[in-house]
């Protein structure tokens, strides 16, 4: 006998008051739908409760998450919410990994660095439903009023008559029980989180330090075959011809065939699939093949030519985003004018693990194993590329090694959904390094253009922004909403200026573009940060002194929009970098700090960077970072967040960047996208403010400041800005 | 195709493959040893490295028949228990995120402690250098090698 809660269930339950219809059995989708009434759908939450709830009767909680695991923590964070309003020990909570059921989870997807933001307090109220419904069982079961019950530790206790019992005692009693309205369930103080906002080590660990954690190049089922693709080096291009009886007699290979490009929604680039016993024999086979190229229209493209067309979009006035006051005003003569143009590289994510997804096509149903962010994006793709209806489509959410919105993306399932139906055996399609680095979706290549002007006060009269990239709506196939990915931040411009501009053009290129970790935050991040930072240098005021001043909070503030930053929290957060960076202290010779605060994805930001100029080369002496993230679950795991949201945008800011040559990505592996290595990665010390605000995300924010705090460095330490990534200090 | 002999993690296996294959690919593909890690393909990574009588070795540059009597350590034969100092640090320090670079990272540090058990920051870059980390997570992998280092790995 089990009780299975989740929030469809609140709902139905409190239409259905007792029916008690989902004790002992977990529920289908379709059931539920049909029993839910109008007006619950229609109260059909923004944020989604997607976990079910599964009190044992051993008193064990399982939750069932239906979120990727991709190094966040988050089965841990998740359970830990659980476990402290249901009033149980951590350990008694463990975590499953949800079926694909969108049906019942409404939303899958792990992204937008939301798992915690979407999920704190449908959980707190779902642990909080189970607390209630033991102690009402209890009270029921010892004929007490429910008000002399308390329950702690997965015990309810009746203190007058000292009585107790465990969780498990009372499961059959509550589950028969009406549910409480999740909304009126009475839920703890902060003051009494004894596991919310306390390090707990996470769950993923262990399995992760001895080779036994399955990621999805590690599923292995009986009889499966291994495939890869020759795919064209040219965005757009396809096999003109090709000669596969040397790659058909290669060791190993079973088979070799053409499967074509999938076009709008699937993104495929199509090729000559090289199907193998084992992943080197199928590497080897298609080494062997001889093909020719129809490098096709996009043949010609360059990062040369697009740099230049970028820059030419930023000086011509674009799409108008955001206007206050008049920035064509005349300026008094006495006006300092400050400009800035600021270049962005194409991006690959690299993800450790390269993708990889493992699928069979079985008469009238399939069966995948898919590192993936989005598995009801890949079950929805597999179904249709199979035509089968979706629930027949059965698939498994493997760990991933790494995410970074690149496995949000369906392309790599369909692939090997085209493989999987000529193999008719479980087949794992495997991308080699080469293939992940020059057929990723990548960063948008970009060019800012800033325009500013302080007068003899040093106050600044304006601010004009005009962002050109290769957008991501334009690749979705979105043409009235091209700047839709692409200002976020820019457009929370959070300085308090009376003239303010932003514009966006949207440049095209062959190259697809995809949300790479913190999407158009990497780049709006460094433009505001680093200008608001040039424009300090022209008052002659010093980088925080100049952006304190600018932090004003009305007494009337409201947020402008759910993305519109509190300038408090912003200006708390910058206090909190600048004091523990040691700011205003002095530094030797060839040394400097630089500052950048920011606001994304609900959390406030601030880092400062010490570094050392010498000459040609630099060194980053340390990273500070505070953080506001408002109510903090897994302090550990936010900490380990933002070390890894810097040391993945200092990549960006000093080595990587992907550049375009005849229409194909000249680099193919590590050797020419080399990410930070630990010789390279500064000291990061991180700084958590306490805040009861809602939660804020932490995948991403961290990394849009990391790499302005260290051009703003430079600056401070040699007088050079540098305005082009990845940076390159000449003297 | 001869059978080719292999002593990994102290237990012989017998494998059927072509001598120019990847150590790495004949423990993955062949014996189901998916604990070692495909990253690269070139050595560049380190996510697939093992040992070779207690040398680091990247598997994925090492042909199978050039491994001979050689014995191979592989990331489970770390210890499957989690009871190796370096796993027990690796924990301590919360290391992994993705966690998919680690067990080459591991058996990186497991070669050099056993020749250097007190190695210097310095020591770590250049014995670790090899190894990437998309997570970031260099200043923990640091700090557990310390850690293991102090307790006696």
């Amino acid at each position: 006998m089990a009780t299975v809660i989740s929030r469809r269930k609140f709902m139905v339950r409190s239409t259905v008051a007792g029916a008690g219809l989902l004790v002992g059995l977990r529920f289908s989708g379709p059931m539920l739908l049909s029993q839910e009434s109008e007006k619950a759908k229609k109260k059909s939450p923004v944020n989604p409760f997607d976990a079910y709830i599964h009190v044992k009767p051993d008193g064990k909680i399982s939750l069932i998450v239906a979120k990727s695991e991709m190094g966040q923590g988050i089965k841990t964070g998740l359970a830990m919410i659980l476990a402290e309003e249901a009033d149980v020990d951590f350990n008694a909570v463990s975590v499953e990994q949800a079926e694909t059921r969108p049906d019942i989870y409404e939303h899958m997807g792990t992204g937008g660095s939301g798992s915690t933001m979407e999920n704190f307090m449908p959980l707190r109220r779902a642990g909080a439903t189970v607390r209630e419904l033991m102690i009402t069982a209890a009270a029921q079961k010892w004929n007490v009023p429910k008000t002399e019950c308390d329950a702690k530790k997965g015990l309810v206790r009746h203190t007058k008559s000292s009585r107790q019992t465990r969780y498990g005692e009372l499961v059959e009693a509550a589950s028969k029980l009406p549910l409480p309205d999740p909304d009126k369930v009475p839920l703890k103080n902060e003051s009494e989180f004894e596991l919310i906002g306390h390090a707990t080590p996470r769950v993923d660990i262990p399995s992760k330090v001895n080779g036994s954690a399955g990621f999805g190049l590690d599923v292995r089922v009986p009889d499966m075959l291994f495939a890869v693709v020759a795919r064209c080096p040219t965005f757009g291009g396809k096999p003109a011809h090709f000669e596969a009886s040397k790659a058909k007699a290669a060791p190993g290979v079973r088979d070799v065939f053409e499967i074509p490009a999938l076009g709008k929604d699937m993104y495929t680039a199509g090729g000559i699939v090289v199907v193998a016993d084992s992943t080197w024999a199928a590497m080897k086979g298609r080494d062997a093949l001889q093909i020719e190229w129809d490098r096709g229209p996009a043949a010609s493209e360059s990062s040369a030519s697009l740099r230049e067309s970028l820059r030419a979009a930023a000086s011509r006035p674009g799409k108008r985003i955001r206007n206050d006051g008049n920035v064509d005003e005349a300026l008094p003569s006495s006006a300092k004018r400050v400009e800035a143009v600021y270049e962005f590289p194409h991006l690959a994510h690299a993800t450790m693990e390269p993708m990889n997804i493992t699928v069979h096509a079985r008469d009238n149903e399939a069966e995948v194993w898919a590192p993936t962010q989005s598995p009801d994006w890949v079950q929805r793709t597999v179904a249709k590329l199979l035509d089968l209806p979706p629930q027949k489509v059965i698939v498994h959410t493997t760990l991933l090694g790494g995410g970074f919105g690149r496995r949000y993306m369906a392309d790599y399932p369909a692939e090997a959904t085209q493989i999987a139906k000529v193999v008719g055996k479980p087949v794992q399609l495997v991308w080699s390094r080469e293939d992940d680095m020059t057929h990723d979706f990548y960063r948008p290549a970009a060019c800012h253009r800033m325009r500013g002007a302080v007068n003899q006060a040093g106050h600044p009269l304006l601010w004009s922004h005009t962002i050109t990239s290769t957008s991501i709506g334009a690749f979705w196939g979105a043409p009235d909403k091209l700047e839709e990915s692409e200002v976020g931040g820019a457009k929370q411009m959070p300085y308090a200026i009376p003239n303010v501009r932003l514009e966006y053009a949207a440049v095209p290129s062959s190259v697809p573009p995809l949300w790479w970790r913190s999407v158009e935050h990497s780049f709006n991040g460094f433009a505001v940060e680093c200008f608001i930072d040039e424009l300090a240098a022209g008052a002659g005021k010093d980088p925080v002194e100049f952006r304190r001043g600018l932090l004003v909070k009305p007494a009337n503030w409201k947020p402008k929009d759910e993305d519109d930053p509190d300038p408090s929290r912003l200006r708390g957060v910058l206090d909190i970098a600048a004091e523990k960076a040691g700011w205003g202290k002095p530094l030797p010779k060839g040394k400097g700090r630089g500052i950048a605060s920011y606001h994304s994805f609900g959390s406030y930001i601030a880092e400062a960077a010490e570094v050392t100029v010498s000459g040609k080369d630099f060194k980053i002496d340390r990273i500070v970072a505070a953080i506001d993230c408002g109510q903090v679950v897994n302090p550990e795991s936010v900490r380990a967040q933002a070390e890894s949201a810097i040391i993945y945008g200092l990549s960006a800011a000093l080595k990587n960047e992907i550049t375009i040559k005849d229409g194909a990505v000249e680099q193919s592996n590590f050797d020419g996208y080399d990410p930070i290595r630990i010789d390279e990665a500064p000291p990061i010390e991180v700084h958590l403010l306490k805040s009861k605000e809602d939660p804020g995300g932490m995948g991403e924010p961290a990394l849009p400041p990391a790499a302005p705090a260290v051009a703003n460095a430079i600056f401070a330490a040699s007088g050079k800005r540098l305005r082009r990534l990845p940076f390159q200090l000449k003297t | 195709m001869a059978p080719i002999q292999l002593l990994i993690n102290n237990s012989p296996h017998e494998v059927e493959v072509a001598p120019d294959t990847p150590l790495l690919w004949v423990l993955r593909d062949k014996l189901n040893m998916t604990g070692t890690k495909y990253g690269c393909g070139m050595g560049l990574c380190g996510a697939c490295t093992v040992h070779l009588d207690g040398q680091a070795v990247r598997s994925c540059q090492t042909a199978v028949s050039s491994v001979g009597s050689k014995k191979i350590t592989t990331i489970e034969g770390l210890s499957t228990d989690n009871s190796h100092p370096l796993q027990k640090a690796w924990i301590a320090e919360q290391v992994p995120q993705c966690g998919y670079c680690q067990p080459g990272q591991l058996m990186s540090a497991a070669a050099l402690l056993a020749k250097t058990p007190r190695p210097s920051d310095q020591q770590i870059d250049s014995a670790m250098g090899g190894n990437l980390c998309r997570c970031g997570m260099y200043q923990r992998i640091r700090r557990a090698i310390h850690r293991a280092a102090g307790e006696g790995a």
